[in-house]
């Protein structure tokens, strides 16, 4: 476990609902229903990036930049001290289209962007370009705590006091190829179904989900303050029910609080029914009494998903409000002082993250 | 010539995904690298990959491809020289 | 705050040698593992050369002894190959002793099978044996290692194309020195595949002969595979363990060079930084580096900019450098960790490696490589750089004890 004072002074987050330029909190939830996966609502790029620069950018190069440039924006800080990627599979649609030239075209007379493009640091690279940061860069890919490690790693520099300002962020793309091969391993549902039914929905699989979500991380509070990062602890093992629930019970305990504190829990719950046991048991034993909510119903599941709890996190800190289309119970919230988020990836990895409000 | 100029342009635009470029905003004797269209070294590789793809003369350096791309001009020069497209 | 970070174990797979001994073996005949490939499914197999592992994917299998192996990648297989014989050779006994982390990386993954798996899908979505992309992601090597093993404390990937396994090493050290971990595995691994290889040969950079690092004629860069893996421990463990210390990690800097997505800054702008900050994390001066492991890729655009940056850090006491990937080709996310353990090996063995294929200097430096290997020579500290797509600038200093 990791103990640390981290505010969060910028966040960004690109994802299927309405939550950048403005959209932010107060967003109407688009419900998709027969949805095959839930796909990104993309801001007009033009805004930041030049057409001249953004031609040979995919679709998550361009989602990373702008998602990292509306954060700094917003945290005011123009030139962080790093930028620090997760990414689960990286630029899989420039992977593709090199894949498949290079199969199609047997190998003769293959176009170099789109393997320029494709690897994973792609995405942190293209924005300390576009900064013109010369500072430390690193890119994680390491499933479903690849952007764990992408926070690591920006919080340890903290501690180190090597920077006074990171740039961290949580990248995802899906295409139609990665879907497919998913929905083959039983992964994703193989029927589209509604995402906001998937909490009663008794099918296998999650629905698929992507995002860009980045976050300015630093040693001192600012007018622009989110929250403050208190504790964070990721595993690489899987659970059952009682070892999820023991260990999120140890996270609280060695956070010197009890359960009441946690005046919120937020639950990675990725509608797979085979495995909602695993949150459930959590939600009606030990958190039966705190305020319970879920989110992958609006970002859908994917490696770097925790990006987006730690964004709606932020913004219910700061903006005091718990919505109602993120509730799992009715129990009545007050203070948000301490959010616990609880998330895992297709139950392989967990992570728990431990908020704070940074005015108490 | 012209009509050869104009169709190169035209391939420039899609091969370089310049999107919000005309044919008509590219000077034909204008550099293509540095000043002019601003082009860099990825876009060479793809310009050599265009004449290869549409024309079938291969560029086997990237001296050769320093003069043979140095403008739109001197492209369907070579282009007309070579004469296999 | 820190504690210091010492090498206790060392492991390696490249085309120069199976394991650390047989690389050892190679740096003294000066045998270089560059050749055409055996095993790759390309129609450039025969004309251009690649520095291969010299062993199939079912010799791999044989040498793991573990069933499951026989659907893992090639990746995969070298990775646990060479983190295998680091963890032999630091003589750990029982992994669950001490906080022990593990921080593998890699830039393509398991390609070497997802390539076969996308003929198949492509022409028919419904197509592919799937046991050939369940394991195309950069994590898969990285968790296969850790369950071999049972390492779960911390368990990571770096990706930064060619600096990857130089910024696991950084990172576990980090890591050591914030006491959040006591020991840590790091490394990473790259296995040869058609995509690389067609990758790079889009971009014009690989040589269709041996590659010549520093030479005014280099030409390009020839790919290599491989694993390389350091076991890195903290001073307070090391206390109580009395194993035998390779050398300390002494320093490591990253830095972006931001200049473009693939060349590098005419410069060096990203190198000088990134070796300054190395020297200031190790508190020495440039004047103290014994040798220089250089990026060296053979690339007209690297070995100048590395170049520049090199005299302009070290001016008039430039140390011996050269560049190994004459040896094992540029072994890309693997290459960090590879020439690591090369350095390692240098240093352990009083040796100053060649810098193989160089006879005509650059008209643009003053320095030239080491062309002779050196023996008997006293090292101090060594700096070994690795530099990647998208300008990720790596420099790690190690030292003797």
């Amino acid at each position: 476990m990791l103990k640390t004072e981290a505010y969060i002074n910028g966040a960004a987050c690109i994802s299927p609902q309405k939550t950048i330029d403005g959209g932010g909190f107060h967003i109407e939830i688009s419900e998709v229903k027969d949805v095959s996966y839930m796909k990104c609502l993309e801001p007009v790029y033009k805004k930041y990036i030049d057409p001249m620069i953004a031609r040979r950018m995919s679709r998550i190069v361009k989602m990373g930049i702008y998602a990292a440039k509306t954060c700094l924006e917003i945290s005011g800080i123009e030139n962080p001290d790093a930028v620090i990627t997760g990414t689960g599979l990286g630029c899989i649609e420039d992977t593709e289209k090199f894949l498949s030239n290079m199969i199609l075209n047997e190998e003769k007379l293959l176009n170099p962007t789109p393997f320029i493009q494709s690897t994973h640091n792609t995405i942190g690279s293209q924005i300390s370009l576009f900064l013109k940061c010369h500072e430390y860069n690193s890119t994680y890919a390491h499933r479903g705590l690849s952007f764990e490690s992408a926070l690591l790693d920006g919080l340890l520099m903290l501690a180190e006091k090597s920077a006074e300002n990171v740039l961290v962020g949580g990248v995802d793309e899906v295409t139609t190829n990665s879907l497919n091969i998913q929905k083959r391993f039983g992964h994703y549902k193989s029927d589209n179904i509604a995402n906001l039914n998937f909490l009663e929905n008794k099918s296998k699989g999650s629905i698929a989900g992507e995002g860009a979500s980045f976050f300015l991380l630093s040693d001192k509070p600012a007018s622009s303050t989110y929250a403050k990062i208190a504790s964070f602890e990721m595993h690489s093992n899987s659970f059952n029910k009682e070892t999820l629930k023991n260990n999120a019970l140890l996270f609280i305990q060695n956070n010197n609080l009890d359960i009441n504190d946690v005046d919120l829990v937020l639950l990675g719950i990725n509608g797979d029914y085979r495995f909602n046991s695993l949150y459930d048991e959590l939600a009606n034993t030990i958190f039966k009494e705190n305020v319970c909510t879920y989110f992958k119903h609006l970002c859908g599941e994917y490696s770097t998903a925790t990006s987006f709890a730690l964004w709606l996190s932020a913004m219910m800190i700061k903006n005091k409000t718990v919505p109602e289309y993120v509730r799992i119970n009715k129990v009545p919230y007050g203070k948000l002082k301490n959010i616990l988020i609880c998330n895992n990836y297709r139950t392989i990895s967990h992570s728990f993250i431990l908020l704070k409000d940074a005015e108490l | 010539m012209e009509e050869l100029t104009e169709k190169l342009k035209k391939e420039i635009i899609e091969a370089l995904n310049l999107e919000e470029t005309n044919a008509s905003d590219i000077d034909t004797d204008a550099p293509l690298f540095m000043e002019g269209l601003g082009l860099d070294s990825i876009d060479a590789l793809e310009l050599i990959v265009l004449l290869e793809k549409k024309y079938g003369l291969k560029i086997h350096a990237a001296k050769e491809g320093k003069k043979v791309l140095y403008s739109v001009k001197t492209m369907a020069e070579y282009i007309r020289k070579n004469n296999k497209g | 705050m820190s504690d210091k970070v010492f090498v206790t174990g060392i492991g390696i797979i490249s085309a120069i040698g199976n394991d650390v001994s047989e690389v050892l073996k190679s740096i003294y005949l000066k045998k270089s593992g560059l050749g055409f490939s055996s095993y790759i499914d390309t129609i450039y197999k025969n004309e251009i050369p690649v520095a291969e592992v010299k062993l199939s994917n079912s010799e791999l299998i044989e040498k793991i002894s573990n069933h499951s192996s026989q659907l893992y990648t090639r990746t995969a297989l070298l990775g646990l190959i060479a983190a295998k014989e680091a963890i032999k050779n630091a003589q750990i006994e029982n992994i669950s002793e001490a906080r022990t982390g593990l921080i593998s990386a890699t830039s393509v993954g398991g390609m070497d099978r997802s390539e076969i798996f996308f003929k198949d899908f492509l022409a028919d979505s419904r197509k592919g044996r799937l046991r050939n992309i369940i394991g195309h992601d950069c994590g898969d090597n990285t968790t296969k290692i850790a369950d071999y093993f049972g390492i779960s404390n911390y368990v990571t990937t770096v990706s930064t194309a060619c600096s990857s396994s130089a910024n696991s090493i950084m990172m576990g050290a980090r890591l050591i020195k914030n006491n959040i971990l006591d020991r840590v595995i790091v490394g990473g691994v790259d296995s040869l595949t058609a995509f690389t290889l067609n990758g790079f040969n889009s971009l014009m950079i690989l040589d269709r002969q041996p590659c010549r690092p520093f030479d005014e004629t280099r030409n390009g860069l020839n790919l290599g595979e491989g694993a390389g893996f350091l076991v890195i421990e903290s001073e307070r463990l090391l206390e109580k363990r009395n194993k035998k210390i390779y050398c300390e990690v002494k320093g490591y800097g990253n830095a972006c060079d931001a200049y473009h997505q693939t060349a590098s800054s005419p410069d060096g702008t990203g190198a000088k930084l990134a070796m300054t900050k190395a020297l200031k994390v190790a508190q020495l001066s440039p004047a103290d580096i014994s040798y220089i492991n250089a990026h060296g890729t053979g690339t007209p655009n690297n070995d100048l900019s590395e170049g520049k940056a090199i005299e302009d850090i070290f001016q008039e006491s430039a140390p011996y450098f050269s560049s190994t990937k004459s040896f094992t080709g540029h072994t890309l996310g693997a290459s960090g960790a590879i020439e690591a353990v090369l350095s390692i090996l240098a240093m352990d063995n009083k040796l100053i490696l060649p810098n193989l294929n160089f006879t005509t200097p650059m008209k643009e430096l003053r320095i030239v490589p080491v062309i002779d290997l050196i023996e008997n020579a006293e090292i101090k500290n060594i700096l070994s750089n690795s530099f990647g797509f998208g300008g990720n600038n790596t420099s790690l200093i190690f030292s003797k004890c």
